[in-house]
């Protein structure tokens, strides 16, 4: 498998670099004999000025439209269709041709997006995003395959996007969008599109895009349920309007982490893309003002009204006083109390040392046949997913309700040993901050031999069981 | 006064098996002629919201982060927590969701 990763890897290289070549030789062509055409598309979309190296320098004569009115033969094969379209036809193909469309985020909800923008023939399409494809990535962001898994999310995506369509530029931003980077990128684009997965990022990416006047298609979409909208377009409010405070923390921190049904993110994407073409090409009314939800278990779309921008917002009102060094100060971690990052996670510190084992101390007690009681925290559905032999499972929701099913068993494990004094119970979870809680709770009710499993099953896969399912 | 509530986002599970959809009789409090949001708030934290009610209400509002919309409309527009309610409207409480990625 590796040596096959490694030989894809090596063909794809070459490959762009004869790409490359035959895009200078075909550029030193065309300049020579017709050195009086105007670059085509130039002139459209106002993607800002300041063009740098991670720009997005525009429109390339391949994709675009010559000075005159006609489109190129091939171009107008390839987009016949659209351009058969009585509302969308030739003008609409000419603008979304000169505009350029940022994707933030390569995953469940960028998928999607990238590849219609790029398949439909948006002029320039950036994409940003700082993970790696991981396996367990695949079942939703469609647009990575199995070759990729370990390599750059915005290769793997912009790859993929140039395989669907040569003739438009494809830019790689290969880190995360922050405070500090943002303004200088989203400057490059007409257009921004939300397809990250967190609450900090999303203030930040509204922010960003009020203080350089874009409009923001922003989409999330979480276990059965999608939402959609158009910030900042229109009059319509941008994230702050609608959300002046941040949700509280709670649950955040949890390790009990959701799931999402693949195809989900998948619909609220494709609505994305086609927000994001409505307002490249000016065609037909945005779902701006109004909010989108999507609940996939009962097959119900619900398209409702939302407030206007708001005249007294912190950052789109009118007396606003936020500027670009305030956004680039901005704390929006501290700010909502959550990390933009999975990685960075923070991981509660609750309990005292002597309260806490790690996976490896734990692990030596189990071989040295001490009697113990091992209980699992995790919801049910988890608990079926995997669990370490010989635990009890009881949800940290339902513990407190429970204390005497974990009485018993304790005194069972007593019973069955020649202790004389409560067995030590050790309370495990997905990654440790559950147990936490959970130890915290049970040593207020007076079991006071629970001890915390430090890093729960995540450490137990890394640090001692190498063949315990990570999921 | 029957009315239609609908809980989404995550909200749902904050009320007895996570059921979304609900059709309820409210009868306002005493003394006043109509239901207004202020009084249905209370009625759906006594009478719907099993836990963390925290994760509901905040002060005599929804907690931050929560849209409220009446009859698909978003409350702001209606009045917010004066907003009066109609027989069979339709009031849909949704946490925002900030997603998988
Ligand atoms: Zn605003």
């Amino acid at each position: 498998m590796e040596a096959m990763a490694g030989e894809l890897a090596r063909l794809r290289a070459e490959r762009e670099e004869l790409d490359r070549r035959i895009r200078l030789l075909e550029s030193q062509l065309e300049a020579t004999p017709r050195s009086s055409a105007s670059p085509a598309g130039e002139a459209i979309g106002g993607g800002g000025g300041g063009i740098g190296a991670a720009a997005c320098p525009i429109r390339r004569r391949g994709n675009g439209f010559s000075a005159a009115d006609g489109l190129p033969a091939d171009m107008i094969y390839r987009y016949s269709r659209h351009l058969l379209l009585p509302d969308f036809g030739v003008e609409g193909q000419r603008k979304l041709s000169g505009s350029s469309i940022l994707v933030v985020g390569a995953g469940g909800l960028g998928s999607p997006v990238a590849l219609y923008l790029a398949a439909c023939g948006v002029g320039c399409l950036g994409i940003v995003d700082g993970d790696d494809v991981e396996l367990n990535n695949l079942h939703r962001q469609i647009i990575h395959k199995e070759a990729y898994v370990g390599l750059s999310k915005v290769k793997s995506a912009a790859d993929a996007c140039r395989e669907i369509n040569s003739s438009i530029k494809v830019v790689e931003h290969h880190h995360t969008l922050k405070p500090c980077n943002a303004l200088e990128i989203v400057r490059n684009y007409d257009i921004v599109v939300d397809a990250t997965d967190n609450l900090p990022t999303r203030y930040m990416i509204s922010d960003c895009c009020v203080l350089l006047n874009k409009p923001l298609v922003s989409g999330a979409a979480l276990g059965l349920e999608g939402q959609l909208t158009v910030y900042h377009h229109n009059g319509s409010p941008c994230y702050r309007c609608l959300f002046p405070n941040p949700p509280p923390v709670a649950a955040c921190q949890r390790c009990s982490d959701s799931g999402v049904l693949g195809v989900v993110p998948g619909v609220i994407g494709c609505l994305q893309a086609l927000e994001a073409i409505k307002v490249a090409t000016d065609v037909g009314e945005p779902l701006s003002g109004r909010m989108l939800l999507f609940d996939a278990l009962s097959a119900r779309i619900r398209i409702v009204k939302i407030r206007g921008s708001s005249s007294v917002c912190t950052v789109c009102g009118e007396n606003s006083a936020f500027t670009q060094d305030d956004f680039q100060e901005f704390d929006y971690e501290n700010f909502t109390q959550s990390p933009m990052s999975d990685k960075s996670a923070p991981s509660l510190d609750l309990l005292p040392e002597s309260d806490r084992i790690t996976c490896k101390e734990y692990k030596r007690l189990v071989d040295n046949g001490e009697p113990h009681l091992l209980l699992d925290v995790r919801p049910a559905h988890h608990f079926q997913i995997t669990s370490v032999s010989q635990s009890l499972n009881i949800p940290l929701s339902e513990l407190e309700e429970k204390l005497q099913i974990l009485e018993t068993s304790l005194k069972e494990t007593m019973n069955t040993s020649t202790l004389d004094k409560v067995p030590p119970l050790f309370v495990v979870c997905r990654r440790g901050n559950d147990s936490q809680l959970a130890v915290q709770l049970l040593r207020e009710k007076g079991f006071l031999s629970a001890k915390d499993i430090i890093g729960g099953l995540q450490s137990w896969a890394r640090d001692v069981d190498h063949d315990f399912p990570v999921y | 006064m029957h009315l239609t509530l609908e809980f989404g986002g995550g909200l749902e599970l904050l009320l007895e098996k996570s059921i979304k959809m609900h059709k309820v009789d409210v009868q306002p409090i005493d003394g006043q002629e109509k239901v207004m949001m202020k009084g249905l708030l209370s009625w759906v934290k006594s009478n719907l919201i099993k836990e963390r009610p925290e994760m509901f209400l905040k002060g005599d509002s929804v907690r931050p982060g929560v849209l409220v919309l009446i009859n698909d409309c978003d409350w702001e527009l209606c009045g917010g927590l004066d907003a009066e309610l109609e027989e069979k409207d339709v009031v849909v409480f949704i946490s925002t969701l900030h997603g998988v990625l």
